[in-house]
């Protein structure tokens, strides 16, 4: 029985922790970027309230949390009823609408307007947006209804053809027309620059910036949240073992030392939940999968006490998961032959410095090394060389210096290694039997 | 084994098909399962699975998607010639035909997350939904936003759907320029000596021992496990040569327990079969009917690149020989060859700085027509006056692809070519002209 109750909470705990981290979901206040949240809603809520119209782009890099505070500032002025009533929203993504008659389509869509638009022909953009906006004057107030405006991926908008719908848009809200709110989403900081001169000149310049830039205490605090369960769970008692445990959890050394080398490569948070979901450091605890894991033994022998579920192994285990090199891993799988060819193109890069190779000069180097040994176990011939060759070239670890060389012969075809000398090393020395003459062939100085 | 895969969310015996069908790959389909969660949770928006040819990755996939019964779709890159391909397929195996239907003629991205977020409505997710691309390295040549937005797809149709990406590629090359949202990057190892041994003994034959099959095996990749690892390779060949394997056996020559008779019997075949049949020269029906008449026709047993004898004109082969002088020489060098009274010339006061390598490493170098004209003169023994019929035979070398023209096709006046043939093939020209051009070549001075 004990043992069903354990299963039902593990599941509430799954639940809620891959609410949090798979789905992104909102929380209930932000921290940190308290001001431009408070921008963003003033601004917004100009439009909403009061139909003035504005633009704004919100800048800052992946992960940075950009698309949360806009959701949390629409959440938070939606709740205002004038706000509800009122205003209307399309958003677009510069990866769906990848040109700006889909764009134009999907506004109309958005906008509930296709039956007005019906069959109309339409001489122009700016003809057929005036007429979606003029539409929307006609609603049940005198005055036109407040449209949001929200273009996430903003600068894959700019490579549209003449920047028409960031032209029109961004003109409208500059003339006293219809009331509308334009907000770009984008992680490009040079953004402006791509605008051509009449869009840029009737964009307001008001550019929200969320380089936000945790220290170290503040990214420790972060996972904690993140990972701790919240006080309205049902089970209080289990609830506060495993805050406790969490709390011990990020006190660990080792832990904090795996986190601060996650901190220094990046400050992404998607990318530290990813980690932390990564499936070898949350879940086995969770999910007694994997039996080395002790804290599910001890669970199991004695059922009265709630287990410890994070342990700091599980996270370093994560880590050294999440930081191996994958061009590593690849060569791992290399048969011996393609490992040999490997090591003759490093010496080869060697010696003439980085200058690209061909197959033969490869093959001719690998046979100095077959000559060199008295017994040539390897002795293979060119045409299964050059089916190892192509197989390097298809894991793309070499690639062709210029793809226009059909009409070279493929045994001359110059080609480039994409792996640098201390991954061929380290690959080296986990590959599993390698032959001892083979490892002293890569370490020498000269093939 | 089979204890690996615990799972609360799924039956136990489900769980144990699961495992007996995916022998090696336990720790793997744990992990999957662990990330995937129980059907009714939601998931992390994409995964990247990547691991060479043959790991198990589109295997593992589809045994747990199938075996689970999770709602999911396969599709694969390389069937998709379009992208309407693939739209069609993903809303044809979540929504039925009634979805698949209302794509327009080429639809947009935005169709398509516009029809999946319509029905996704009128029939929302209870389990979590996949999508399995296999091969996804092709994705990176179609419409460049077409990863970044299946990447988060997620997010875009408002839909508990996550992506599984299958690639023998790193991620590191399909990152696109302004970054994207990053998957989960999982590795699938390959399988080890023993796992390969454990796996292909698995399919023996009815009428022999096990460890009839299992010995077998083990010759079998000794002479193949240096240069090949992939799995559906091995399989394919092992299957390709058991029957000589068995002939001694069936004649009552040497009993089953007697390995090394047996191994001193296919090794050599087997060595055969990776110069031809394995680099894909012969085909494998092909190779299977030598097999049976072999003993008639040992020599006949040659690949494609053993082939070194094209019948040509008597001049034709002059040409050639004279464009392989023409490539693979430099031309300050033509005076020592082919002039009478040249001198003593060493080879060492030709030798430039630059010029240690030799050049059968670096390839043909392209010459003009008249220089090829010029020594062709010279190697043919005869006069012969440069008629049209001279002239036609060097396009049709250009045409056999023996030849190939540099220079671009409208420079009629200075054309210039390259010869494409190799050092074997051009030694055996030679030697029906008795001519030998070792001597001739700078190389081999």
């Amino acid at each position: 029985m004990i043992i069903c109750i354990i299963g039902f909470i593990d599941v509430q705990v799954q639940d809620i922790l891959r609410e949090r981290f798979c789905r992104q979901q909102l929380p209930d206040r932000l921290e940190g970027v308290e001001a431009q949240h408070k921008h963003l809603l003033e601004l917004l809520k100009r439009t909403a309230v009061h139909g003035e119209s504005n633009s704004v782009l919100i800048v800052g890099p992946r992960g940075a949390g950009k698309t949360m505070l806009l959701k949390c500032v629409l959440r938070d002025l939606l709740e205002e009823k004038e706000a509800q009533k009122n205003l209307l929203q399309v958003h677009l993504n510069g990866l769906l609408q990848t040109d700006d008659r889909i764009a134009l389509k999907e506004i109309t869509r958005q906008l509930h307007l296709e039956n007005v638009v019906g069959d109309k022909v339409f001489g122009s953009f700016a003809e057929n947006l005036a007429f979606l906006l003029e539409a929307l004057k006609k609603g049940d107030r005198s005055s036109s209804r407040p449209v949001l405006f929200v273009l996430d991926e903003f600068d894959l908008f700019a490579h549209h053809k003449n920047q028409t719908l960031l032209y029109n848009l961004f003109d409208v809200s500059q003339s006293a027309q219809a009331p509308v709110a334009v907000v770009g989403i984008t992680c490009r900081l040079d953004v402006l620059e791509l605008l051509e001169k009449r869009v840029k000149s009737r964009f307001s310049h008001r550019q929200i910036h969320l380089l936000s830039n945790p220290t170290f205490p503040q990214y420790l605090e972060r996972v904690r949240t993140q990972l701790s369960l919240p006080d309205r769970f049902p089970d209080q008692e289990f609830c506060q073992d495993w805050n406790d445990g969490v709390e011990t959890l990020c006190e660990d050394k080792s832990v904090q030392d795996v986190l601060q080398k996650h901190f220094n490569s990046s400050k992404d948070f998607h990318l530290l939940s990813s980690f932390i979901l990564s499936p070898a450091s949350l879940f086995p605890l969770i999910y007694p999968f994997f039996s080395t894991s002790s804290s599910i033994s001890s669970s199991s022998s004695s059922p009265g006490v709630t287990p410890l579920l994070l342990l700091p192994a599980d996270l370093l285990e994560a880590s050294r998961l999440c930081f191996t090199d994958s061009k590593a891993n690849m060569l791992h799988g290399l048969s011996i032959l393609e490992l040999c060819l490997i090591i003759a193109m490093k010496h080869l890069n060697d010696v003439y410095e980085g200058e690209p190779f061909n197959l033969q000069m490869v093959h001719n180097e690998f046979k100095k090394f077959l000559q060199r040994k008295s017994n040539s176990m390897y002795n293979f011939e060119q045409p299964v060389i050059m089916k190892a060759f192509e197989h390097l070239q298809q894991l793309e670890l070499i690639r062709p210096v210029d793809s226009t060389a059909a009409k070279t012969q493929r045994e001359y075809q110059l080609m480039r290694l994409m792996l640098d000398h201390s991954q061929i090393m380290e690959a080296l020395q986990k590959y599993p039997q390698c032959p001892t003459d083979v490892k002293q062939w890569a370490m020498s100085a000269f093939g | 084994m089979t204890k690996m895969l615990q799972h609360s969310g799924y039956e136990e015996e489900r769980l144990q098909r699961v495992a007996e069908l995916l022998p090696c790959r336990e720790v793997q389909a744990g992990m999957l399962l662990s990330l995937m969660g129980q059907p009714q949770q939601c998931s992390y928006p994409s995964i990247f699975i990547y691991g060479h040819r043959a790991s198990g990755k589109s295997h593992v996939m589809q045994v747990l998607l199938k075996e689970l019964e999770l709602p999911h779709a396969t599709v694969s890159c390389v069937e998709c010639v379009s992208v309407a391909l693939l739209f069609e397929q993903v809303l044809l195996s979540f929504f039925g035909c009634d979805a698949a239907s209302l794509l327009p003629r080429s639809p947009s991205l935005s169709d398509f997350v516009r029809i999946y977020r319509q029905h996704c409505s009128q029939t929302p997710a209870k389990q979590t939904r996949y999508i399995v691309m296999e091969k996804a390295e092709l994705l990176r040549d179609t419409d460049a936003n077409l990863l970044p937005a299946l990447l988060r797809l997620q997010e875009l149709v408002d839909d508990n759907v996550t992506i599984i990406l299958l690639s023998e590629i790193v991620w590191d090359k399909f990152r696109p320029n302004t970054g994207c949202f990053e998957p989960l990057l999982l590795h699938f190892p390959d399988y080890s000596k023993g796992e390969l041994q454990q796996i292909l003994s698995q399919d023996k034959h009815p009428s022999y021992s096990a460890e009839f099959y299992s010995s077998y095996i083990n010759i079998l990749l000794g002479v193949f496990y240096s240069v090949c690892r992939d799995l559906r390779e091995l399989r394919h060949l092992a299957a390709l040569n058991f029957s000589k394997f068995c002939e001694p056996l069936a004649e009552g020559k040497v009993k089953e327990t007697d390995t090394h008779k047996l191994w001193r019997n296919i090794e050599p075949h087997l060595k055969k079969a990776m110069q031809t049949v394995y680099l894909r020269e012969v085909s494998s029906l092909q190779w299977e009917q030598l097999q049976q008449m072999e003993e008639r026709e040992c020599g006949a047993l040659r690949g494609l690149s053993a082939h070194t004898h094209v019948e040509l004109p008597y001049y034709s082969k002059f040409l050639l020989i004279a464009a392989y002088l023409a490539s693979y020489n430099p031309a300050r060098t033509d005076k020592r060859f082919f002039l009478k009274h040249h001198g003593k010339i060493r080879k060492t006061n030709f030798l430039k700085k630059n010029e240690k390598t030799s050049n059968h490493l670096l390839g043909p170098k392209p010459f003009p027509l008249d220089r090829l004209l010029a020594i062709f003169y010279s190697v043919v023994d005869s006069r012969v006056a440069p008629t049209a019929s001279i002239f036609s035979q060097i396009s049709s070398l250009v045409t056999l692809q023996l030849l190939t023209k540099v220079s671009h096709d409208d420079q009629l006046d200075a054309p210039k070519y390259k010869c494409a043939v190799s050092m074997d093939f051009i030694c055996a020209i030679s030697r029906t002209v008795n001519f030998e051009i070792i001597k001739y070549l700078y190389d081999f001075l």
